[in-house]
């Protein structure tokens, strides 16, 4: 295939015009010595159709979720996603579109985001969030980046129940400019807020925490937010949207920066991207904030109009002094998540998050009840932790032969933790399926 | 270019009014009309103790931001926060109630390398 | 024409999805969480139907312009066309409902994608080995700074804490820069618009960890002295980084392997046509020469006789950048592009996007200010002209008149160094009548200029919202909706 218009005779008249016989004169600036003088060896030259069957065949060798049944979350979730939202994120007006830069041409977008900012804010009970950032882990480690340049400190404390990926990119996050990173052990799940408090110092910038944690459990933010306010740090936490449904909103329990990802509102699991990281955070905080931000305003015959706004803080008009080098939203995620958010509506987003809650609970007192199996105790939400007879990869690779995506081998990030899994049970996940799997783990012990 | 006498001025376009041992500081009628309409202006805490050309804030407009550098070494003993809400104050009167930040001194001769008004609109018009 | 939020659409109760029921026996909530976790009270979300939310998002599209809508000349962000056949690509139920922690044999496919992804890359930039993992351009740059950084650190070299990058430079690159813990020191440009060589040797020293470059610059001009740049650079004990956001000039006449750099990232969302989707997703691999293959971030997908793998494995890894695998949908897309061109489709590609800018520029040549006379890469920089300076029509309100003859504006005041600068890339995908088109209105909106300077100054007219009042957005921020 090849998407250039132009027609021999075209490209003769464009050539004459400019005054060259051949195009080559046009990359005479290009050192002999440099210049590539072979062919490029990139397989390729399809017709549409040759192109779209190759790609079905790449694709065929893949066995997804919708295959499956699947019992995997660990930070990416298999909730249903209306259809509506991917026609409408197939607008191209959407996406074939830049950043909008040019606020009259781009009210579809700038008002998508706006609205998007809206939902984060009253999920999270913060008062400004952002028009988005990579995905959940990286808006964590903006998070803590943001926490420094607020308190003027260098030192931050990361629950080891925080997401073990999420860990990994803070700590890559925080390499550059060498701020200090100390992880708070857990305990049962959640933080051990004993550990916690004596971590915290009169040098740490920020506490952050996951909500529910990695293992599924659910911290009590408030008391965290009390040990890190006693030493002037903030409170950092990474939130579960899905949750939020359910669970007391983070501002209301003294959170000062709320982050997290959304894949969960309206985006395919995508083998892990593009994904949506969002970032809210108190009015004291705003301007520390990385990334874009829509305001509304007005126009000059005064109709109601959004726009990028507070851009001052942002790498294009800051360069080496912005909050951030980050320079892209994920606008189509952020406007996949509006829809969803739209679809499922007040009512609906309290309804999935009691339907994971339900099913997980189902799930998880059956699978109690499993001679050889353990359940770790404490309450959760969609995910929760069980000690395993038998190894993990061989327990899955069982299920594997009921088409039963199992959980997610803990002894991969957590060495202690060899011969424990994570399941997760979404909304998805019917009695049938659920009955299934407690079967099949039962015939294994 | 409105200039004032009594004033002395930086090369980083600061103005510094001498009130015995204190210094009230703002930006110079050159500098705000630069910058254009001026959205945000971030200043210390009182009791911060700042060196000359330590940056001690930022002034933003929409699409520009500029730091503000220190004229004389001194701590900070007030801050004007009627700018926070109001930062059209700089553009209106930026050396009335536009003043930013009053330090008490600490070197009096860092005084001696400051501009006065004329040699303050050399600088600009040779700029 | 304007659009009511979603908030203040339907009717308090109204529902856009139909939930089945529980089918597990209900436990009562208190006994499953504390109280005192529990949410009080619902958030204020919207309330509509299915109909009432399409209606409005579909509503909300028709005030927004895409590629799909007509010509986008923005230079240095290549609003080139975004095959159709790569969203059906990326769709495709075996790479759409993929999770990220299914076990390695029921994703050969996709691993087997990634992997020639990242060879081509190579193959095409001249590099050794590549990440898909960053998310984007600035991402990519974090990437392949704190790569640099943590390969000087290993060969025991900590104290180069100075980068270089020049006065034309995007502004992601002194913020990366910076954020990755440097200083950053700033090279002028001499008078052909490229890096000042004897401005470079002034700040070059032992002290130096990297010089950051987009070839060609941002001003469209091939840098000639790419190689005596990289000799002094390397002479120095640097390294050089190559900012990939100008690929779509050079593809198949030079790699950045071959002018010296070290590290590169690209822009699948500029080069390889994915969607921009109004500011993202894109994708920023990032590509580096042998010596530092080994502190990319993890994974890295490998192949072993026919099984591909993620490798884990990697101890001089800077670590993740991004958790999972990178932005895979965005990666299928890009793969579908290289396979639909090929090597000689993609030379191809940069030989029209060159012919497209220098056939615009030449077009526009004798009403607009050039500053660097010279053949021109896949873009240009003009100014408008002097008289329209001096009677106070400003390039912004020129790129506000283009929309009312629906176009989206190039790109204005950047780069930095030059005055009232509008910078142009056409791409490929363009054809001659488009361009002549554009090259007709454009200078009719200068002689507009000229007669009524007004019309220009009060533009656009035609669009679902005119000029905004953006001091007051930065003064009273209002940045959501919330209940009355």
């Amino acid at each position: 295939m090849r998407f250039i218009p132009h027609t021999d005779a075209e490209r003769q008249q464009m050539l004459e015009f400019i005054g060259i016989e051949h195009t080559d004169q046009l990359f005479q600036d290009i050192p002999p010595d440099i210049r590539l003088n072979r062919e490029l060896r990139v397989a390729g030259g399809l017709t549409e159709r040759d192109l779209a069957r190759h790609l079905a065949s790449l694709a065929k060798q893949n066995t997804g979720v919708e295959e499956s049944i699947c019992f995997l979350g660990a930070g990416a979730y298999d909730h249903y996603v209306p259809s509506a939202v991917k026609h409408i994120l197939g607008r191209a007006e959407f996406y074939t579109a830049y950043t909008p830069y040019q606020p009259e041409i781009s009210q579809g977008v700038l008002q998508s985001i706006y609205e998007y900012q809206s939902i984060i804010r009253l999920l999270t009970d913060m008062d400004a969030a952002n028009a988005s950032m990579y995905d959940g882990a990286s808006a964590l480690a903006e998070a803590a980046l943001m926490a420094c340049a607020a308190t003027k400190r260098h030192r931050v404390v990361i629950s080891s129940a925080v997401h073990p990926e999420y860990r990994d990119v803070v700590k890559t996050y925080l390499y550059g400019p060498g701020i200090n990173l100390v992880e708070a052990p857990y305990l049962g799940g959640v933080t051990s807020l004993e550990d916690a408090v004596a971590l915290l110092d009169k040098n740490t910038a920020a506490l952050l925490v996951q909500y529910p944690t990695f293992f599924g459990g659910i911290e009590d933010l408030t008391k965290l937010a009390e040990a890190a306010h006693a030493v002037g740090a903030l409170l950092v936490v990474c939130a579960d949207p899905i949750a939020l449904g359910l669970l007391k909103a983070p501002g209301q329990c003294g959170a000062d920066i709320v982050v997290g990802e959304g894949q969960s509102l309206g985006l395919p699991l995508s083998y892990g991207g593009p994904y949506l990281g969002f970032l809210a955070c108190k009015e004291k905080y705003l301007r520390k904030m990385p990334g874009r931000i829509v305001g509304q305003t007005v126009d000059v015959d005064g109709k109601r109009a959004f726009v990028l706004t507070l851009q001052a803080r942002e790498q294009h008009i800051r360069r080496d002094k912005a909050t951030s080098n980050i320079c892209s939203n994920q606008a189509l995620c952020a406007l996949a998540a509006t829809v969803y958010v739209s679809l499922i509506g007040r009512q609906g987003l309290t309804t999935v998050a009691e339907l994971c809650l339900q099913k997980a609970a189902y799930a998880k007192n059956l699978l109690a009840k499993l001679p050889g199996y353990e359940v770790w105790s404490g309450p959760t939400f969609k995910e929760f932790v069980i000690k395993t007879p038998i190894a993990p990869e061989k327990i899955n690779q069982e299920l594997l032969k009921y088409n039963i995506m199992g959980g997610f081998d803990l002894g991969r990030y957590y060495p202690e933790l060899a011969g424990h899994i994570l399941l997760c049970v979404t909304e998805k996940r019917s009695r049938r399926e659920i009955d299934l799997l407690v079967d099949r783990l039962g015939a294994l012990s | 270019m409105k200039l004032q006498a009594d004033l002395k001025y930086s090369k980083e376009h600061e103005w510094i009014r001498v009130e015995g041992s204190r210094a009230v500081i703002g930006i110079t009628d050159f500098a705000q009309d630069s910058l254009g309409d001026i959205v945000f202006v971030e200043l210390p805490s009182v009791g911060e103790s700042l060196e000359v050309e330590d940056t001690f804030g930022v002034v933003e407009s929409v699409k520009t931001a500029s730091d503000l550098y220190a004229p004389v070494s001194g701590k900070v003993v007030e801050v004007n926060e009627a700018l926070a809400d109001s930062p059209e104050l700089v553009n209106r009167e930026p050396y009335g109630q536009g003043w930013m930040i009053v330090v008490e001194i600490s070197d009096v001769s860092q005084l001696e390398n400051l501009m006065d008004a004329e040699q303050y609109q050399k600088m600009v018009e040779e700029a | 024409m304007t659009e009511k939020l979603i908030f203040e659409l339907g009717s308090p109760g109204r529902q856009g999805v139909t939930f089945a029921d529980n089918d597990v026996p209900e436990v009562s909530l208190d006994q499953l969480l504390p109280e005192a976790y529990l949410r009080e009270r619902q958030a204020p979300l919207p309330e509509v139907s299915e109909l009432d939310a399409v209606r409005h998002f579909v509503r909300l599209s028709r005030l927004n312009f895409g590629v799909d809508v007509g010509f986008y000349p923005l230079g240095s962000c290549t609003m080139k066309y975004n095959p159709k056949v790569a969203e059906d690509a990326a769709a495709l139920d075996g790479f759409a409902n993929l999770h990220p922690y299914q076990p390695e044999e029921l994703v050969q496919g996709a691993l087997q994608l990634m992997y020639e992804t990242q060879q081509d890359l190579a193959e095409l930039t001249g590099m050794d080995a590549f990440t898909l993992q960053p998310a984007a351009g600035a991402h990519g740059e974090m990437t392949g700074m704190l790569t640099i950084k943590a390969y000087l650190e290993s060969k025991g070299e900590t104290s180069r804490n100075k980068v270089i990058v020049p006065d034309s430079a995007h502004g992601t690159n002194p913020a990366t820069a910076a954020l990755c813990g440097f200083k950053v020191v700033e090279v002028k440009s001499d008078e052909r618009g490229n890096v000042d060589i004897e401005a470079l040797k002034q700040v070059i020293g032992p002290d130096v960890a990297a010089l950051m470059l987009t070839n060609p610059s941002t001003l469209g001009l091939f840098e000639d002295k790419i190689k005596a740049i990289a000799d002094l650079v390397h002479a120095a004990g640097g390294l050089l980084y190559y900012d990939g956001a100008n690929l779509n000039a050079v593809m198949g006449y030079a790699r950045p392997g071959d002018m010296g750099f070290d590290v590169v990232h690209l822009n699948l969302h500029k080069t390889f046509a994915t969607p921009h989707g109004g500011g993202g997703p894109g994708a920023g691999p990032v590509g580096v020469k042998e010596a530092l293959a080994p502190f990319l971030p993890k994974p890295v997908v490998t192949k072993e006789g026919e099984h591909y793998q993620l490798d884990e494995n990697r101890p001089q890894s800077i670590g993740r950048v991004k958790a999972f695998n990178g932005n895979f949908s965005v990666v299928v897309k890009a793969y579908t592009y290289l396979r639909a061109l090929g090597g000689r489709g993609l030379k191809e590609v940069s030989e029209y996007a060159v012919l497209n800018a220098n056939y615009l520029m030449k077009r526009l040549a004798t009403h607009v200010r050039i500053p660097y006379q010279r053949v021109c890469m896949h873009e240009f920089v003009a100014s408008p002209p002097q008289e329209l300076t001096e009677q106070g029509v400003k390039t912004l309100d020129i790129a506000k008149r283009l929309l009312d003859y629906g176009y989206h504006p190039p790109t204005v005041y950047f780069p930095l160094i030059v005055e009232e600068a509008i910078m142009l890339e056409p791409t490929e995908t363009e054809s001659k009548e488009t361009l002549d088109q554009f090259a007709d209105n454009f200078i009719k909106v200068l002689e507009e200029a000229k007669e009524n300077p007004e019309l220009v100054k009060q533009a656009p007219y035609t669009t679902p919202v005119r000029r905004l009042d953006e001091v007051t957005a930065a003064r009273k921020p209002v940045l959501g909706w919330l209940p009355e």
